[in-house]
């Protein structure tokens, strides 16, 4: 399965201009609100035309402006989650799950009671959306787009309109159903937490064009997308396989590729989990020699693969642990104490406390 | 007069409001929903013609009516060649109620098709549903409050029409002499008194059960989809 994208519109004083194609998992497009990203979806899914460009998935033509290919929406077998779920509110739960079969002509092969209880939402069949929680809309909203057949699924920020509380119930889902259904997914997101989980692919948008794409990984470790992800929000992702769970102390041990060990505070996750954890540049620091005697539990060593220095009082760091990226961002003045230069080797402190459990994501 | 007059007089009432609500609802519709979706040119033009029998005094709407649907007007010739005749017939009465009753039919449903969440019409695409099945599952059934709302109100407006109507097509017991018409006659004469009074009750309690009805029907409607 692929996605290949490519569209220019302009509306009125809005010019969106993106090139991207995307593979199996989830596809994050990322911008700030105003980058165009809810819009791209849109033209993806048939519901804005744009005025010229390409729009293919798993080998079918949707769009094509110069061959005069412009197939409708409900012939595309797109999959789409609005941001305020769009339940049908004059019927039930069942009726809006069940709707891409009986209104829409779609044959799923996909088993209502497996995607009932996939969402956690058997029991609200009766319901009418009215009466549902914010979380429970959108899982409905979920389950009623993948009940639809579709060969793809988008989602436009299907958090966004939620509290805290409920982005934590409903992530979970989300992770179920990229690594249940094997859809290739389009994600729209503002908020880095959700696709430093979520994403495989990563498209980065500014002002209605992309700005860069590709693995989530890479993309994360690069430093020129620093102001596009945001200062604060600057962080690697980096990989690993839990392999001991120190009960006594609620930390669980996570080997990295590449042998070094990572110790993070988790009650979640069991021995033998892939996960993804994410780092905050912010919340690592260094030192040329090995630290005696710190509370930091994480000291590794690394060296210093490039780093992104200017008049700004920090500096941007990328590090070598084992193979793996990791981001640093220490003020100019240490920079300079230090001496930090390309190639140098150096200890990366990090505090397990940083590395929250919401930060991180099961990989099967 | 007789109760067995009487009792004509309101059935005929109720066939020509009905009957001008059968073929006004769907105009109606159509009209409200051009108004509501779409822009073009000389948008502002209809909306005024529409709103026009709410403002225009009765009578001229009916001089109107005469001068187009009469024996020699244009519209009224174009009928009768299939057979259609409004001239001094209760046909004529139903159009003449029609006519008055469009303006508080075009309202509510253009106000609820207006309100209605586009957005969810858009799902129902991306689910599958064709245009039919998208009008037929997600815009009719969320707009139906509306739709009846209007129909209930404009019958209640058509079984009292009066101004239009004696003008169009006179007062013709047992062709076009419904409720207001009749009231109107008896005034006139000394006689009659009593039929009179009923007359009245019953065109008052139809207008309140219609009223009624129009409330209750946006209720039922809302509240399944509160429950």
């Amino acid at each position: 399965m692929s996605l290949a994208v490519r569209l220019h519109s302009r509306l009125g004083d809005f010019e969106i201009s993106a090139e991207f194609e995307a593979g199996a998992g989830v596809t994050a497009l990322f911008g700030h609100s105003g980058s165009g990203k809810t819009s791209i979806l849109k033209m993806i899914a048939g519901l804005i035309r744009p005025q010229s460009g390409v729009v293919r998935a798993d080998g079918r033509t949707l769009f094509d402006s110069e061959a005069g290919t412009d197939i409708a929406p409900p012939k595309r077998r797109i999959g789409m989650v609005f941001q305020d779920a769009r339940l049908f509110p004059h019927m039930s739960v069942a009726r809006n799950l069940t709707y891409g079969r009986w209104a829409g002509n779609r044959n799923s092969s996909a088993d209502l009671d497996r995607i009932t209880e996939l969402l956690g939402i058997g029991g609200l069949m009766d319901r009418y959306p009215a009466t549902l929680s914010g979380g429970e809309m959108q899982r409905v909203a979920i389950g009623r787009a993948l009940l639809a057949d579709p060969a793809l699924l988008l989602m436009d920020e299907p958090l966004a309109s939620l509290d805290q509380a409920r982005k934590r119930e409903i992530l979970p889902y989300l992770e179920e159903v990229r690594d249940e259904t094997g859809l290739p997914i389009v994600y729209v997101s503002h908020e880095v937490d959700e696709v430093a989980r979520l994403a495989d692919t990563l498209v980065l948008l500014s002002d209605g064009t992309v700005l860069g794409s590709g693995d989530a990984v890479e993309m994360f470790s690069k430093l020129e997308f620093g102001p596009a992800l945001g200062r604060h929000e600057a962080s690697s992702l980096v990989s690993g396989t839990v392999s001991a769970i120190d009960a006594q102390y609620g930390l669980c041990t996570v080997s990295l590729e590449g042998g070094q060990e990572l110790h993070i505070v988790s009650d979640r996750v069991r021995a033998g989990d892939r996960l993804r954890m994410r780092i905050k540049a912010r919340d690592v620091a260094l030192s040329l020699a090995a630290p005696q005697d710190v509370s930091v539990r994480n000291v590794l060593p690394a060296t210093v693969r490039s780093f992104a220095l200017d008049e700004s009082p920090f500096v941007e760091i990328v590090l070598d642990i084992g193979g793996q990226a990791l981001r640093a961002r220490i003020t100019r003045h240490a920079f300079d104490a230090l001496g930090i230069s390309t190639d140098l080797p150096v200890f990366a402190m990090i505090k397990s406390v940083a590395i929250g459990q919401r930060m991180l994501s099961g990989r099967k | 007069m007789s109760e067995v007059e009487v009792a004509d007089i309101v059935l005929l009432s109720l066939k020509v409001s009905a009957v001008a609500m059968l073929f006004a609802v769907p105009i109606a519709f159509a009209v409200a929903w051009v108004l509501a979706r779409h822009e073009f040119w000389g948008k502002s033009l209809l909306q005024a013609l529409v709103t026009l029998p709410l403002v225009m005094p009765p009578v001229v709407t009916g001089y109107f009516l005469l001068v187009l649907f009469g024996f020699s007007g244009f519209a009224g010739r174009a009928f009768r060649t299939v057979g259609l005749d409004f001239a001094f017939r209760w046909e004529g009465a139903a159009l003449a109620a029609g006519v008055m009753a469009f303006p508080l039919l075009v309202r509510p449903m253009r106000l609820s098709i207006e309100t209605l969440d586009r957005g969810l019409e858009e799902a129902a695409a991306t689910l599958g549903a064709g245009r039919l099945m998208r009008l037929l599952t997600i815009t009719l059934p969320l707009v139906m409050p509306g739709v009846i709302a209007g129909a209930v109100l404009g019958f209640a407006k058509a079984l009292g029409e009066f101004g239009a109507t004696i003008t169009f097509v006179s007062n013709i017991p047992g062709e076009t002499q419904t409720l207001s018409l009749a009231i109107y006659s008896l005034l006139q004469s000394p006689a009659g008194d009593r039929a009179m009074a009923m007359l009245i009750a019953i065109s008052a309690c139809l207008a309140i059960g219609s009223v009624l009805l129009s409330e209750w029907v946006g209720r039922h409607i809302g509240q399944r989809r509160r429950r």
